[in-house]
């Protein structure tokens, strides 16, 4: 019996996937193995599109946004002319970071080691002893803030790659683009991100909050707290039963979108939010209808949707709007970054009772997400075992023809990309001699 | 204290008011600690990133809770499904550099340096930040109607939670 749970080969691939016997095993090597962990800088965020901001975040001339993606420092910018740009922050100089601030407006960048300006398009303003260099000494641009390859957005969130050749952002989103289209048109004049991230480390691999965001099945045991508080909070639910389905969005990307009881401030309508509250989400309803139709707006305004793109932004669009990003810095360490997304044009109170439903159940020091981070860390501890119990059961649903939201189609989608891009093996070489 | 002034409150006497409260959840005596705060107290801690002296109605916070929430936090925490407290972390809060800021009608501006460790499955984890309290003179004695915990950290990394009250 226990030759089962064993690799059949050293050299299988570290996603076990037979759909004829209904198998999908994921190896816990794929957790802790260093080699693993620099196979995915290398093949994952060194070449594929990752989400870098909101247009929200840079609203005037001048605003900047300084943040980490996939360990580089970049820069991102919105210049005299309104363009928006992502730089590496790194003076082309000798290296050092030209801005160690963390956002806020400027019109130029000046590094402080030796004092060479940029503007907010990059470009080299002036050096200290100019008249040391030659006239035309960045005829080429090489004195410039050197941009990151390719920048794209789509629906006002902003992504960027390393990887001049990657296909175009739109490609890339597939059927994501779709759902996104769902949470933008949830304003008429766009999305914005509320002030304030939520950052933490979670001491666990990165690609166990991928399956956590979009877990539908770890609910009832892991968050069991927080539906005791729903249901000891008078006329916190409407009568809506969990209901729903998961979807391969292509290339790793996926969603599960259901039905549940909680309120949405766009738009269900649960006791608590009072008459008041009725009044307004009737309203913003009966707008969504006029603009899109009885079919859509039901869609926008009562399911839920919590959205994985590959290789690390969540959006879920659930009680509240959470985008959330995440790197790894080791093999049992990631960074997370919360925000909360609202229409830009809802009114004070929609936003208050947006704040007080995300603050509910998402981040740290909400109901659930400590009991989410807690799992993950207590599945990093189990995965020390690699070696003698070396994988991960991933297969619920597989057995159907239409998946439910609690099934793991949604995961298996994102191992498969990972598999694809990886080609990580079972099990390391030298644990097979 | 039912008799006291709000001008005749000491640094001393909020101080081991403080300090109680300090003992009451590093002994995991959460009803108990509930029963300090007034009855529309509150209990916030900011993001990093948000000012000091935001609001949870249009900034993102960690913890915004009224009344109602902070006994349902109790109560999770009191359970064994709150996996993330399960079993629970050691915990202690070190409370100091406590000053009285400012006393007006009934309340007090209390400002106070907090330094919390939680030590769980063989890690210690510190939560650096500073105290602003509004403390109600009541005739039952001094309770709390906010508190503030506002971290000195970059987020709270390398912590992953808030699990524990700070």
């Amino acid at each position: 019996m226990d030759q089962m749970n064993m690799p059949l080969t050293p050299e299988q691939p570290a996603v076990w996937h037979d759909p004829a016997r209904h198998i999908f095993k994921v190896s816990r090597r794929s957790f802790t193995d260093t080699q693993v962990f620099r196979d995915e800088y290398r093949r994952i965020f060194d070449t594929c599109w990752l989400y870098l901001g909101h247009e929200s975040e840079l609203v005037k001339p001048g605003d900047f946004v300084s943040r980490i993606v996939a360990k580089r420092s970049i820069l991102f910018t919105r210049d005299a002319t309104k363009k928006i740009n992502a730089f590496f922050n790194a003076c082309p100089h000798r290296g050092a970071q030209v801005c160690r601030e963390r956002k806020g407006n400027a019109k130029s960048f000046q590094c402080f080691y030796h004092g060479w300006v940029f503007g907010s398009d990059g470009t080299l303003k002036s050096q200290p002893g100019a008249e040391c260099y030659p006239a035309d000494f960045n005829a080429n641009g090489a004195g410039n803030l050197v941009p990151v390859p390719r920048i794209d957005s789509y629906r006002g969130f902003w992504f960027i790659c390393f990887d001049r050749n990657v296909q175009s952002l739109s490609d890339y989103l597939a059927n994501a683009k779709e759902w996104i289209d769902i949470i933008a048109d949830q304003s008429e004049v766009g999305m914005t991100l509320v002030g304030g991230t939520q950052e933490y480390q979670i001491r666990a691999n990165w690609k166990l909050l991928t399956e956590n965001s979009i877990d539908g099945y770890h609910a009832i045991n892991t968050h069991a707290t927080y539906v005791d508080y729903l249901k000891n909070m008078q006329g916190s639910m409407s009568p809506v039963p969990f209901d729903g389905t998961g979807y391969d969005l292509g290339n790793g990307h996926a969603v599960i979108e259901y039905k549940a009881p909680w309120g949405r401030p766009v738009a269900q309508w649960i006791p608590l939010w009072g008459e008041e509250g009725k009044v307004e989400l009737a309203k913003v309803r009966a707008r969504l209808v006029e603009r899109f139709g009885e079919a859509r707006a039901d869609r926008i305004a009562t399911l839920n949707r919590n959205m994985f793109i590959f290789p690390n932004l969540v959006i879920n669009d659930i009680m509240a709007i959470t985008v959330r990003t995440y790197f790894p810095t080791a093999p049992d360490a990631m960074q997370v970054s919360g925000w909360a997304l609202a229409p830009q044009d809802e009114s004070p109170w929609a936003r208050k009772f947006r704040l007080s439903n995300f603050l509910e159940f998402l981040g740290p020091g909400g109901f659930a997400t400590p009991d989410d981070v807690e799992a993950l860390e207590q599945c990093q501890r189990g995965y020390e075992a690699m070696k003698e119990a070396p994988w991960n059961d991933m297969s619920k649903g597989m057995i159907k023809d239409k998946v439910n939201y609690d099934d793991e189609l949604q995961m298996r989608v994102f191992w498969n990309e990972w598999q694809r891009r990886t080609g990580a093996t079972a099990m390391a070489r030298e644990e097979t001699r | 204290m039912s008799t006291v002034a709000i001008e005749t409150v000491t640094r001393e006497q909020v101080e081991d008011f403080m300090f109680l409260e300090a003992e009451m959840l590093d002994e995991w005596r959460l009803k108990e600690w509930l029963g300090l705060f007034t009855a529309d107290g509150a209990y916030y801690v900011p993001t990093t990133d948000t000012p000091a002296d935001a609001s949870p109605d249009n900034a993102l916070f960690y913890v915004a809770d009224d009344r109602f929430r902070l006994e349902q936090r109790v109560e999770r925490l009191l359970k064994r499904t709150a996996h993330a407290e399960f079993p629970k972390s050691k915990t202690r809060h070190l409370v100091s550099n406590v000053r009285i800021r400012g006393r007006k009608d009934d309340e007090l501006d209390v400002g106070a340096a907090v330094l919390t460790y939680r030590t769980k499955m063989g890690l210690t984890e510190t939560y650096i930040g500073s105290y602003r309290y509004r403390i109600a003179v009541t005739p039952d004695g001094l309770r709390i109607r906010e508190k503030r915990c506002i971290l000195d950290m970059e987020g709270l990394k390398p912590n992953g939670r808030i699990s524990i009250i700070l």
